[in-house]
């Protein structure tokens, strides 16, 4: 079977979305982005980008989130 | 008493929904956050006093900040409680956003404590084109759903009259993904969306929060709010306060003065000093003279002004776009973007801006943020007496002493961001939408917080401007200024009696710079006073906060950096001005 391959968030452009494969590194990472609805099988759409490794700017579902640089390089989407 | 909890995700409405229903007023903001700690009131329930609480908003029951352990702690106590006296949980839920509402929902049904779930924010689900059914999500639920609106009262009366019907749901524990698979069955049932096009709130949002037009946006609010607040208290001094002061209030100290016959020790106390016969409100320092006046007419206005502002900033929901837009910045001085929030209150007054560092995640954090405050923010009274005495001569002297405690901040975060241990964790933000401030709410939250002012700051003024004088009879301050001269006159270059309004500024430190104005000090003494007031200690309130705050060694800590810093940054200037 073809799949993509998962590539982090951070590699979007703005406008572009995909869909959460997994969320990389620690627990907590992880249970946080969880209770703000980024989990896996969400489509996840970039609406910006600060310059400078600075933070995201994300549409999930009807939630709009602010997310670190770091912490949108662990998150895998599938395009 | 039977108790009723307020529980739900971060900005949801929680606290107009407490409001509401107790007709006690509790800040309220369009941002996640803004409740820190619980609040208590009380409310009829069919004729039975019943206790509200006020949560601080969680997004699940695995807390990740303060503000969630305190959310979880309440639960954990009601569910004890709950056998004996039959407490309930009023789920507040983001009708808007319901799906990443709901998980919470379980979580809670799944604790042996009724529940009931309003659908607050109802009226904004109409423009969003979101089509939510109530009754079938009650059926599916097994609890009431009650759609709301707070801000307008909407759906009140019927979920005032399900608190006592409400029954425990009984649920048994799930795992997250099977919360997270009930949640994905429910909403396809129960919610319908139709597409709608952008508004011109979107279209804003975007603006506000891509950096090539965000970054130029926020310095132009920032312009904007300053002169603003410049604008509002300057015209309310002049128009308003001095001459209510002048014409109405001085004649009848006068009076008095004559009455109590020129001198003597209750006139001292009262009225003060005359100087050259009459009554000088910086320098005569009795409680109906200076006591008043500094509170009333030189910084109420400026706190009118300074609240008014932010209570607008904070209900637009600008500041979480702000907070996106600093973080970059802010990471090079240990925090992260959302720790501007603190910041901003603690403009108005540090103590609420030290209470917000719960919002942020690590101790080190709240440390740096706090420490940081106490130093290098000036509250609204402080820079109303800052402005007041020396915008005298000219805005730049004003501006040195923003500029200087501005680089301060900047320079003391980044060392002790190096210093300490750790790092600062990233940014994770909800972004709520642009809501055109609920006038009612902006109203009602400014004069809870001028009435704060006046309730706590007014009686430690007096109390300051009491003890300035026994102090002065019993001859304590000339003690002091002959052992402090050499840090006084040595290093800051001031005269040793300044060592007065530095033991003052542990009181109020807007009654301190007020005590400046008697030592006729040159502009540049003035500007090294000025900074060295701001950093040097916290005031009393400030003092208590940090303690609780961060604990007695962190405090003693924090403290510690206040010192050396004042002491280096005021002895530098007094060699380099």
């Amino acid at each position: 079977m073809f799949t993509k391959k998962a590539i982090p968030l951070t590699d979007l452009k703005s406008g572009e979305s995909g869909v959460v494969i997994e969320v990389v590194g620690g627990q907590a990472v992880a249970r946080r982005l969880h209770a703000l609805g980024v989990r896996q099988g969400k489509k996840i759409k970039k609406l910006s980008g600060m310059f400078m490794h600075g933070p995201l700017t994300v549409q999930v579902g009807h939630t709009q989130l602010g997310i670190g640089h770091g912490m949108a390089s662990k998150i895998m989407l599938e395009v | 008493m039977k108790k009723v909890l307020l529980m739900g995700n971060p900005n949801v409405g929680k606290s107009v929904f407490f409001s509401r229903l107790t007709g006690l007023h509790v800040i309220s903001s369009n941002y996640p956050g803004t409740t820190i700690e619980f609040t208590r009131g009380y409310m009829l329930v069919a004729g039975e006093k019943t206790e509200v609480i006020d949560v601080p908003g969680t997004y699940t029951l695995e807390p990740t900040c303060k503000a969630e352990e305190v959310a979880c702690e309440m639960l954990k106590k009601a569910s004890k409680e709950t056998l004996k006296q039959g407490d309930v949980i009023i789920d507040v839920v983001d009708a808007t956003n319901l799906e990443r509402n709901l998980y919470l929902t379980l979580e809670l049904m799944e604790q042996d404590i009724p529940v009931i779930v309003a659908l607050n924010i109802w009226d904004e689900t109409k423009h969003k084109g979101i089509h939510i059914d109530a009754q079938k999500l009650s059926k599916w639920l097994g609890v009431p759903v009650v759609p709301t609106t707070a801000v307008t009262g909407e759906g009140f009366a019927k979920l005032i009259s399900e608190i006592y019907k409400a029954r425990t749901p009984h649920v048994r524990k799930h795992s997250k993904l099977e919360r997270w698979e009930d949640i994905g069955k429910v909403i396809e049932e129960v919610q319908k969306i139709e597409h709608k096009h952008h508004t011109i709130w979107e279209r804003i949002q975007d603006l506000t929060i891509k950096p090539l037009t965000g970054l130029p946006i926020a310095a132009l609010i920032a312009y904007l709010s300053f002169k603003l607040i410049r604008f509002i208290g300057e015209g309310l001094i002049t128009y308003l306060f001095d001459p209510l002061f002048n014409n109405l209030y001085t004649p009848l100290i006068m009076k008095l003065s004559v009455l109590l016959g020129s001198s003597g020790f209750w006139h001292d106390v009262l009225i003060g000093r005359l100087i050259n016969g009459s009554i000088d409100y910086f320098q005569s320092f009795g409680l109906l003279t200076t006591g008043v006046f500094v509170p009333i007419a030189a910084v109420l206005p400026y706190i009118f002004a300074f609240y008014l502002v932010l209570g607008i900033l904070e209900d637009s929901g600008y500041l979480p776009r702000l907070a996106i837009l600093m973080d970059n910045f802010l990471h090079h001085i240990g925090l992260h973007g959302f720790a501007i929030v603190p910041t901003l209150l603690g403009f108005g007054c540090n103590v609420p801006g030290i209470l917000a560092t719960r919002i942020l995640e690590s101790k080190r954090e709240r440390f740096i943020a706090s420490t940081l405050i106490s130093i290098g923010i000036p509250c609204a009274a402080l820079q109303a007496m800052i402005i007041g005495i020396l915008g005298e001569y000219g805005g730049w002297p004003v501006a040195v002493v923003y500029g200087i405690l501005f680089l301060t901040w900047v320079v003391l975060g980044f060392i002790l961001n190096k210093l300490l241990p750790g790092f600062s964790p990233e940014l994770l933000l909800e972004i709520p939408p642009y809501r055109f401030p609920p006038l009612r709410i902006v109203y009602k939250k400014l004069w809870w917080r001028i009435k704060m002012f006046l309730k706590e700051a007014f009686p430690i003024v007096l109390v300051g401007v009491f003890v300035i004088n026994i102090l002065y009879m019993v001859g304590v301050f000339n003690f002091l200024a002959n052992i402090s001269a050499p840090v006084i006159t040595g290093l800051f270059g001031l005269p040793k009696e300044a060592v007065s309004a530095v033991v003052i500024g542990f009181l109020r430190k807007d009654v301190a710079v007020g005590m400046l104005v008697p030592l006729s000090l040159s502009v540049k003494q003035l500007i090294v006073a000025c900074v060295v007031l701001a950093m040097f200690f916290p005031c009393v309130a400030s003092f208590v906060v940090l303690v609780q705050e961060l604990g007695v060694k962190d405090m003693l800590k924090a403290t510690a950096i206040m010192l050396v810093t004042a002491l280096l940054v005021g002895g530098l200037l007094n060699f380099v001005l």
